[in-house]
């Protein structure tokens, strides 16, 4: 399904900027993001990264700039061309997103049955296979409260490559995770990354657990990229800011303190407003 | 001062954003190729869900209503000496005013709050935005169904609750209190028109329902993704489509009892 218009990146993104409400979120970024690598997207909290995930997948509009997938416009092209462009991303939310009204297998099948007019008994042999995939077979009956936030996770996982996509984003996959479960999705993500060869994005903050997989790394901080290479490039990093969020330094170019006037000043000079 | 000026701009625009946005979602969700094999099982979830689940407290609420019309109006009624007529006054008042009122007002806090909880907590879990990643609109998918089984139930709601109430009236009036059965329903089949009264009921109905139907949608679609957003959001429906209910009562029935 792939279209090879440029080999090296799959997403192109040009003097990118976007702003809620008064608050620019981005300023003028440009990122190319390499075909058939996984590429992680890291900053503090509240750097957008989330948002940019949404810039991509056309549920956002950027104020300015450009974002190409294999030379189309993301929000260039008409609502029902992005639905089709979509079929060719796959994405994991952070909550999971798991339709609460479905069981794991329905929820699995949902975007194979929508978009192929496959018989069932084949359906049922790729949701089985993608459930194996993430280790979850003999839980296609459960229903989605039935499971741990981590089970629910490489459910959501098994939807989104459903359908083979080219692209498959992770939003803070690995956040709110106990150690073991974090391990499982950083196998599963190598894993299918190598066996389905499609990009995988993943934006994340936690450090350990992208570095360990990530071909490439975008470090984000306020509404810029601050620093991009490989993982090992980015940890001789020496520049202040990117060496504070690699080293996880509480105190640095993001200051400790909220504002930085005098506390004794504060304390017995300034009276309450 | 000049400042006050601003926020009653700013909040008048904001309210005229909603109005606008709320058209926009109903437009998109209706207007659209029809895709019958998808939407008909859909659709008949949501009217169980919307409409049948709410039969118990219709059904309920038009006998204890229809009960309570027959008493009062045979107390009143019976000092003139005309108690026969309390057949008539209760298949009035139901049908022209209290079945599609009372429908709506229970409908907005039944199946309109769970309607709008229910939206708002798939946006906050993120499940709008996977299903719009999955390549399937969430207006067709979601609300559309919604609607529609919405517009549908409502009118059905106030036709079984006023049926109900009718003969909620009958038990009390003939069974209990010893009207002559035959004058009741008489009296009853005499007054009533089914152009005037009926019909003009079920417009009254139609027309709630799309409006209950559509402000509990919207307000799910359109919350604060957040636990606060969506209790505040359920608040709103409830407020809102009871106050668009009272308020087109009073114009609908201008309209169509005015020129009496």
């Amino acid at each position: 399904m792939s279209v090879n218009n440029s080999p090296e990146s799959i997403i192109d993104i040009s003097a990118l900027s976007f702003s809620r409400g008064t608050r620019q979120i981005f300023r003028h970024v440009d990122m190319k993001i390499p075909r058939g690598k996984i590429t992680a997207i890291m900053g503090p909290s509240g750097t957008g990264k989330t948002t940019l995930l949404k810039l991509i997948g056309g549920q956002l509009r950027p104020d300015g700039g450009h974002i190409e997938i294999d030379g189309l416009d993301v929000h260039g092209i008409s609502r029902q061309q992005l639905f089709t462009l979509r079929e060719r991303m796959g994405m994991l939310f952070q909550s999971g997103a798991l339709f609460t009204d479905m069981s794991v297998y329905e929820n699995v099948a949902f975007p194979i049955k929508v978009h192929t007019k496959l018989p069932d008994d084949m359906v049922r042999d790729i949701v089985l296979l993608k459930l194996q995939a993430v280790g979850l077979r003999g839980a296609r009956d459960l229903m989605p409260s039935e499971l741990s936030g981590g089970m629910a996770r490489r459910v959501a996982l098994a939807r989104a490559i459903a359908l083979d996509p080219d692209i498959v984003m992770y939003d803070e996959p690995f956040t709110g995770q106990d150690p073991i479960a974090k391990g499982v999705l950083v196998k599963l993500i190598r894993q299918i990354n190598e066996a389905l060869g499609h990009t995988s994005i993943i934006v994340s903050h936690d450090i350990q657990e992208t570095m360990s997989i990530a071909d490439n790394i975008f470090l984000l901080s306020d509404g810029e990229v601050i620093a991009s290479g490989s993982p090992q490039e980015l940890l001789s990093n020496q520049t202040e800011q990117v060496k504070q969020f690699m080293q996880g330094l509480p105190d640095g170019p993001v200051p400790f303190h909220f504002s930085d006037d005098d506390v004794l000043e504060d304390l017995y000079f300034t009276e309450e407003r | 001062m000049l400042n006050q000026f601003a926020l009653l701009g700013r909040s008048v625009l904001d309210r005229l954003a909603g109005i606008g946005r709320s058209g926009g979602v109903v437009w998109q969700s209706l207007v659209a190729k029809p895709a019958p094999f998808v939407m008909f099982p859909l659709l008949l979830k949501q009217i169980y869900f919307i409409g049948v689940l709410s039969l118990v407290i219709i059904i309920v609420s038009g006998l204890f209503i229809g009960m309570v019309l027959g008493l009062q109006g045979y107390t009143i009624l019976v000092d003139y000496g005309s108690e026969q007529a309390v057949g008539q006054m209760v298949a009035l008042s139901l049908v022209r005013e209290l079945a599609p009122v009372v429908t709506a007002l229970l409908f907005a806090g039944r199946a309109g709050s769970a309607l709008t909880a229910e939206i708002g907590l798939m946006k906050a879990t993120e499940q709008l935005s996977s299903l719009e990643m999955i390549g399937v609109d969430p207006l067709r998918r979601i609300v559309a169904p919604r609607l529609w089984a919405g517009f549908i139930s409502m009118p059905i709601l106030a036709i079984i609750f006023a049926m109900v109430g009718i003969w909620g009236g009958a038990l009390v009036s003939v069974e209990w209190l010893g009207i002559f059965e035959g004058s009741f329903w008489s009296n009853m089949q005499n007054s009533v028109s089914f152009t005037g009264d009926v019909l003009n009921g079920v417009i009254k109905a139609v027309v709630f329902g799309i409006v209950v139907t559509w402000i509990a949608v919207f307000q799910g679609y359109d919350c604060v993704p957040t636990s606060e957003g969506i209790s505040q959001a359920t608040t709103r429906t409830v407020v809102y489509s009871s106050l668009a209910v009272l308020a087109l009562d009073f114009i609908l029935t201008a309209l169509m009892f005015g020129d009496l």
